[in-house]
């Protein structure tokens, strides 16, 4: 029936907070599953980073922006039979309902699948929605729906406070909130109206104290419905569950709860008519039977991802099955390969998800959690114990090695017990190791007993570890050796080699779905300290991929990309991969991605345990290095590399690049050396110890200078420094944020930044491609606009990076990627870093120039050679159209936090745009991203003095064009002496209406504004927030100013066409390049 | 201050050993071990009848959370011979709960193990099949081992009898209810009179050797089977007034029960490697394509074989293993199914059973 048939599936588009890798995982699990069917995929997403859109994964593949009339021109173009609205998240589904509405899917005769229209706004609209619950006799809280504040006050006139705010159609909880005083009551009304797209709220009654339960549910046409898996919310009613640490199954629910809210659920579905998966999440009294209904997400979600990897039940492949028609019980189940789908996993194990929060980037943001999600991503664990999970879900979050023990001295515990925030759990702790009264505890946090009991077990089992109580029962509760070390005076080390001196090892469990009951073939692994260890070695020739861990700013699904990219490549050549990742929300800890999962924090520990299982030591003896397991460090991030040493201390075998390379690429004072030796140039400057050697290396180079703490990702602490008062402040910073770590003293080179990553087989160094920055240095690498092929570099130019690229990979003596950054300052061109690994630009080059550079890395990391593969060498010629990556940020959920950009990473995700002309390209980037201006819109300008005559021209372009311009006073007297028309605003404090009044009241549409040198200013940062909130953009760099100013001149967007990716790259690269292309793509060795 | 820990061990017909910690009482036991893979449940689990004669391993490993209630109960008594667990909960959390699971099971004098590597051993009795087992904290493998070869096996053993009410009895909050229907206890939880309650019907309960002239002289509407333990091959006496009873009066059979149907229409059992224990299982209904997440536990089920001739149509079919889940019969007004639509433990998905067998004596 649906074989032939051509569907298509609209992605989430870039990652942001609320939004994160779960719906690559989802969208890369509907196409395979679709595509096993005998269906055509066609796949849209704006976001280059993603597995989904890979040319393999799907059948067609467009990278053009999330938008009605862009998806409108891909309709027409491929005419698809069905859409799949409900695997691209909130994204995905409010896209396909907006197609509906003006008519699109009539118009092309595409079929929605799956879930109706009518059910999706039944769900989606929270009026519609409570009204089925009531009807059904199903408990809502009280609530209204109000469109504006009056309405809200007369509710709670009748009801009383505190409320909560919730926006419809809106995702991570953005504008909601929670109202305890009348004073609070209009502007929080007000500002979830405005975040709500259909401008609507509901105010309801606030459940404080009520346990939160999510159940993951599936309903097919045939009307059978199951659960897959119910989660409980350690952190009650008010935290979202995004943001609440989270176990599996419930542990305090008894079996009559259990059911009572299991059933609810299944009544709710059927009401709904939903033909796929669903999320309910419910409120539940601890102290009664009383429940109430919260929402529904008719749809996969980030709590379907987190019930996937806690269940091994694959949702959203078989939800994918289910829209076009398939019966759950006509669908094999993936794991025991006997069963079918159509039943219910059992747990015998206890999985934990903490979220990650973006806090260590902005020390300054609100941390306070609340309705409103703030995580980037998260962490999940699985042991047998819940105390043990937890502290493997703490090792798995990556905070700069902080385990349970870390405290900070000046908390105030109770308050920070009491509203919860991001260092709760470490806050209760501390309290619970202080003497707090359990009691006191649960009656501030209201979280379930159960819970703090556990967590007063692990601090008493501290004392008893201290005072030298059973290692083995230490590690059965999930005590680090770490934490052991620092509890008995000892290093890690001196605990892991007491650990095998005694024989205690963790054992690893199978997660199969059906709690042993059936013989199960999923290679999906965890660690428990327990008697039978269901792992043997892998047999053959194998390599252990290390992965990337939670989702953060500076280190996002890309290297999930590139981990499984490895993976695949590594099963290809007869190796046997094995991944290790702790991220729920991504392919790579998909049991099918790799021969072998081990769902684990990536620390030193894990990792050691894990090469200790899959080749004990007997082993490594009898067969010698040669046939010794390898690691594959390359590809998962920081995270990845950062683990290289301690595998090499080991004596484990790295694939790839050796830690000498990655040594003398990340320690500055090594890779100057080299560089020096190469006659590669580098922006003056040396690393320092001490606050003096920093203020003698700014004077010798000059100010301004970029400092910043060495071995760090995304650009943590760095800053540009303009003079001495300035840096001996930030050092005392920076210097408690990385104590054991120099920091680096840089002249600050303002000029063209320019970005490598290549492929080197220890001979031979193949360039894909040479992108250049819309930004000048100075704006992270990550949080610029990036094009492909570049736009202004000289040949001369071209051929220096490739010199100096080719002359750097051989020097450092890499094998595999080496990704590079450069400036280019008139003739000049500088380095200003070289990662030994993968990067976050790889998937995006790998995908506009068709070269599989993950493959070829792994390939040549095992030891083939670049000429071996059939690949050419050098730098691959420039294609005959443009691609712009452009970064997207999550400000409007980060309370407190500067949008302005810097050299500081502050971006969460990336998208592209695609087409024959730069300034096409370019446009459709801005709109992907959301930078956007209506015809005849307003924009405001506030400029520092230093890039006033910079910024005249993109001024006065708008202006010619017809844009009303405002500006704060400086900036207007400048354009106005410029005889530019100009609007003068009041600055902050000179009265009102002010510039943020302006903002606020939807004056102006869009704000240029620069930063005077020197930190955040408080009237910028005023400006800026204020943009954030009312959603419009804010442009802090001039080049990204001017280069949207030329696009808004081009041609308008609805003159834009599409094309598939493949239309684009395959053009370029013409037959014999084709051949090439098809050498690297089909010479994978070993069989 | 907890008790000083006890090492227990658990000793398998085959030979192998589990060690761990004994709560509960302090005594020995001897039973069929088989595993249950329910999440939640554990204490509808302890005074379900059907566990009579068996040793329960329970997958789930953190068991005791939410301690022990008045209300979750099943039958007059904790049934089970004993329980293991990987890791006993001994501070529960719950707003009804009254007491710990391990004062429970003391009080009740049935033993416990916690401590055990319960994965590896499910994984063992999957492999091996149910296997009788000994558990105790004084005496050695050896020993235990030698015991277990004097001990009949549980499939030879009657524990109906044992589990049955003594004397007929009205379920009180029946009282008064629509229909009245006569329910034979082989060891019926009382969720199942609940739910028939629930349902409309006045329930009298009979014990499981009453003749089916006896029953039927009360004058019921209808006739409900319980569910039980054991091997119901071993039921004569049961096997004969179910014949009876079927012929006689609308019937609905509940695992054992359905059982008894099948048997009494001249098909046979057989004894499953491992059984069914568990709130997962998912039951096809062959008439309308619906799967439904059933509660099960037995160890026991219906060969297909002979059903035709018998008359039966097999009406439900166990996804997992194909196994028969429930019978129609051509003329009889009887519903028989394998699975326990009262659950508790378990999924409340299969009430439309009881709903079915109210329009059947509506019918009559
Ligand atoms: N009535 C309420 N009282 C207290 N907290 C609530 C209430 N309603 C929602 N919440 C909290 O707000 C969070 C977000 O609300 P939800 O409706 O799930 O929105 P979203 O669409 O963002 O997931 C929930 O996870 C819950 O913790
Ligand atoms: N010497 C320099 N002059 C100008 N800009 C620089 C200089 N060094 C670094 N930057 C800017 O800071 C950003 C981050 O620096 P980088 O060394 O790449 O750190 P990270 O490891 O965070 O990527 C770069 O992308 C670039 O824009
Ligand atoms: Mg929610
Ligand atoms: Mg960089």
């Amino acid at each position: 029936m649906s074989d032939g048939m051509k569907v298509l599936i609209i992605g989430s588009g870039p990652i942001v907070i609320g939004q994160a890798a779960e719906f690559d995982y989802a969208g890369t699990q509907a196409c395979r599953s679709l595509r096993e069917e005998g269906i055509t995929t066609v796949l849209v997403n704006s976001n280059p980073a993603t597995i989904m859109t890979d040319p393999d994964v799907a059948d067609v593949v467009y990278l053009e922006p999330l938008t009605v009339s862009f998806l409108e021109k891909i309709i027409q173009r491929e005419r698809p039979d069905g859409l799949l609205p409900t695997l691209g998240g909130q994204t995905g589904l409010n896209l396909a309902l907006e197609l509906a509405e003006h008519g699109v899917l009539e118009r092309y005769g595409v079929k929605l699948l799956g879930t109706s229209l009518d059910t999706i706004r039944k769900a989606e609209d929270r009026e519609l929605f409570k009204r089925l619950l009531l009807e059904m006799g199903e408990p809502v809280p009280d609530s209204l729906s109000v469109e504006n504040v009056d309405d809200a006050a007369r509710f709670v006139e009748r009801c009383g406070l505190p409320i909560i705010i919730r926006p419809a159609f809106t995702l991570g909880g953005t504008g909601g909130g929670v109202v305890r005083t009348q004073a609070q009551l209009s502007t929080m009304v007000q500002a979830g109206l405005d975040a709500s797209p259909i401008h609507q709220v509901l105010v309801e009654k606030y459940l404080q104290g009520w346990k939160e339960l999510e159940y993951e549910v599936m309903r097919d046409a045939g009307d059978t419905c199951i659960t897959i898996c119910n989660m409980e919310n350690i952190d009650p009613m008010g935290v979202h569950t995004g943001d609440s640490i989270v176990v599996a199954p419930s542990q305090t629910l008894t079996d009559k709860e259990h059911q009572m809210l299991r059933s609810s659920a299944l009544r709710i579905i059927r009401a709904l008519g939903i033909e796929g998966g669903c999320n309910v999440q419910f409120a539940l009294d601890p102290a009664s039977f009383n429940y109430y209904v919260i929402e529904v997400n008719p749809r996969v979600s980030r709590s379907s991802a987190l019930a996937s990897k806690a269940t091994g039940y694959p949702i959203a492949r078989v939800a994918a099955k289910i829209a076009i028609g398939k019966r759950l019980h006509e669908i094999p189940n993936a794991v025991t390969k006997e069963t079918t789908a159509a039943f219910e996993p059992a747990l015998d194990y206890c999985v934990v998800k903490i979220p990650r929060w973006p806090f260590d980037k902005f020390p300054g943001g609100d941390r306070s959690i609340g309705t409103q999600m703030k995580a980037t991503g998260e962490v999940m664990a699985i042991d047998r114990r819940f105390e043990a999970a937890l502290q493997k879900a703490v090792r798995s979050l990556e905070i700069g090695g902080r385990s349970l023990l870390w405290r900070e001295p000046g908390w105030d515990l109770p308050k920070m017990i009491g509203q919860s925030n991001d260092l709760r759990l470490w806050a209760i702790f501390a309290a619970l190791r202080d003497g707090m009264a359990l009691e006191e505890v649960h009656q501030l946090s209201g979280i379930d007993p159960w819970f703090l009991r556990a967590f007063q077990r692990l601090v008493q089992a501290e004392e008893a570890i201290s005072a030298g109580g059973s290692l083995l029962e230490a590690k059965q509760l999930g005590f680090p050796d770490a934490v052991i070390g620092e509890l008995t005076g000892k290093s890690a080390e001196s605990v892991r080699s007491e650990r095998e001196r005694l024989g205690i090892r963790p054992v690893y469990k199978m997660v199969d779905t059906c709690a042993a009951e059936f013989e199960a073939r999923t290679p999906y692994f965890y660690s428990t300290y327990d008697h039978e260890n269901e792992a043997l070695p892998t047999t053959g020739p194998a390599a252990v991929v290390l992965g990337s861990g939670p989702i953060r700013i500076g280190q996002g699904i890309e290297f999930d990309y590139c981990s499984v990219h490895s993976a695949w490549a590594l099963s290809e050549a007869g190796c046997a991969s094995i991944m290790v990742n702790s991220n729920p929300e991504t392919v790579s800890t998909d049991f099918d991605s790799s021969q072998r999962l081990y769902f684990e924090p990536l620390d030193d520990e894990s990792v050691l345990d894990i090469l200790a299982n899959e080749e004990p030591a007997t082993r490594q003896a009898e067969l010698g290095a040669q046939h010794s397991v390898q690691v594959v460090c390359q590809f998962g991030g920081q995270t990845a590399i950062n683990l290289a040493e301690a595998v090499e201390r080991a004596h484990y075998r790295i694939a790839g690049s050796q830690t000498t390379a990655i040594d003398l690429a990340e320690d500055r004072e090594k890779f100057g050396q080299l560089l020096r030796e190469l006659s590669i140039p580098q922006p003056p400057g040396a690393t320092a110890t001490t606050v003096q050697r920093a203020l003698d290396v700014a004077a010798s180079v000059g100010y301004p200078v970029l400092v910043r703490p060495s071995y760090v990702l995304g650009g943590r602490a760095m800053e540009i420094i303009y003079n001495d008062t300035q840096l001996r402040q930030y050092l005392t910073l920076a210097i408690a944020v990385s104590p054991s770590r120099p920091v680096l003293v840089d002249q600050y080179v303002e000029g063209t930044e320019v970005e490598v990553d290549l492929i080197c087989d220890g001979t031979e160094v193949l360039i894909p491609g040479i992108m250049e920055h819309i930004e000048r240095a100075g704006v992270h690498s990550g949080d610029s606009m990036a094009a492909f092929p570049p736009l202004h570099l000289t040949a001369d130019h071209v051929a220096r990076i490739v010199d100096f690229s080719t002359r750097m990979a051989l020097g450092l003596g890499i094998r595999g990627l080496l990704n590079i950054q450069y400036v280019v300052r008139g003739e000049e061109v500088l380095v200003i870093e070289a990662n030994p690994r993968s990067s976050r630009t790889v998937p995006f080059l790998s995908k506009v120039t068709e070269v599989p550079m993950v493959r070829l890395a792994t390939l040549v990391s095992l030891g083939r050679t670049l000429a071996g593969l059939g690949c050419g060498t050098g730098l691959l010629p420039p294609p005959p159209f443009a691609a712009i990556k452009a970064p997207v940020f999550s400000m409007s959920k980060l309370l407190g936090v500067d949008a302005y950009l810097g050299p500081e990473m502050k971006s969460t995700g990336e998208v592209m745009g695609i087409d024959w002309t730069v300034q096409g390209a370019i446009a459709k980037a801005f709109k992907a991203a959301g930078v956007d201006l209506p015809e005849r819109g307003a924009v405001l300008a506030s400029i520092a003095d230093r890039d006033k005559d910079a910024a005249l021209d993109t001024l006065a372009r708008l202006d010619r064009m017809g844009y009303r311009l405002f500006a704060t006073s400086g900036t207007a007297r400048f354009l106005a002496a410029h005889g530019i028309a100009v609007e003068a605003v009041r600055r902050i404090g000179e009265g009102s209406p002010d510039v943020v009044d302006a903002i606020t009241t939807g004056q102006v549409q869009a704000i240029i504004n620069t930063m005077q040198g020197g930190g955040p200013m408080k009237d910028g940062f005023e400006i800026r927030r204020a943009a954030v909130e009312a959603r419009i953009p804010c442009l802090t760099s001039l080049d990204t100013a001017r280069e949207f100013v030329t696009s808004l001149e081009g041609p308008p967007l609805r003159d834009l066409g599409v094309a598939p990716l493949t239309e684009y790259t395959r053009r370029h690269l013409g037959t014999g390049h084709d051949r090439e292309g098809q050498a690297v793509m089909g010479g994978g060795g070993g069989h | 201050m907890q008790p000083e820990p006890r090492r227990a061990v658990l000793v398998l017909e085959d030979g192998s050993v589990f060690e761990g910690t004994a709560f509960g009482a302090a005594a020995d036991a001897i039973g069929e071990v088989v595993f249950s893979t329910g999440m939640t449940g554990y204490q509808e689990i302890l005074s379900d009848p059907s566990f009579r004669g068996q040793i329960v391993v329970l997958t789930y490993p953190l068991v005791g959370n939410y301690g022990i209630n008045p209300e979750d109960v099943e039958s007059r008594e904790l049934q089970l011979n004993a329980l293991i667990v990987h890791e006993l909960c001994r501070e529960p959390s719950n707003w009804r709960s009254n007491r710990s699971l391990d004062k429970h099971l003391r009080a009740a004098e049935i033993p416990a193990v916690s401590g055990v590597d319960t994965r590896a051993l499910t994984k063992h009795i999957r492999q091996a099949g149910a296997l009788m087992g000994a558990i105790s904290c004084e005496r050695g493998p050896a020993e235990l081992l030698a015991r277990l070869k004097l001990n009949p096996n549980y499939s030879a053993i009657d524990f109906v009898k044992v589990v049955s009410c003594a004397e007929p009895y009205v379920w009180e909050e029946s009282r008064g209810k629509r229909h009245r229907v006569a329910l034979v206890d082989f060891g019926v939880k009382y969720n199942l009179l609940r739910v028939l309650s629930q349902a409309g019907c006045e329930v009298t309960v009979h014990p499981c050797d009453s003749s089916a002239k006896d029953i039927l002289a009360t004058q019921p509407e209808g006739v409900v089977l319980s569910p039980g333990p054991g091997n119901p091959a071993l039921l004569d006496y049961a096997i004969e007034s179910t014949r009876a009873l079927i012929h006689a009066k609308p019937t609905l059979g509940v695992c054992l029960g359905h059982q008894l149907i099948g048997l009494a229409l001249g098909a046979s059992t057989y004894k499953l490697k491992f059984g069914h224990r568990g709130a997962n299982h998912p039951v096809l209904e062959e008439a309308t394509g619906v799967v439904r997440v059933t509660s099960q536990n037995h160890g026991f089920a219906l060969d297909r074989a002979g059903l035709a001739e018998a008359g039966a149509t097999v009406s439900h079919r166990n996804l997992n293993d194909g196994t028969v889940e429930g019978l129609r019969h051509r003329e009889l007004p009887l519903l028989s199914i394998q699975f326990h639509p009262e659950a508790s433990p378990g999924p409340n998905d299969s009430l439309n059973i009881v709903r079915q067998f109210v329009e059947l004596l509506e019918a009559a």
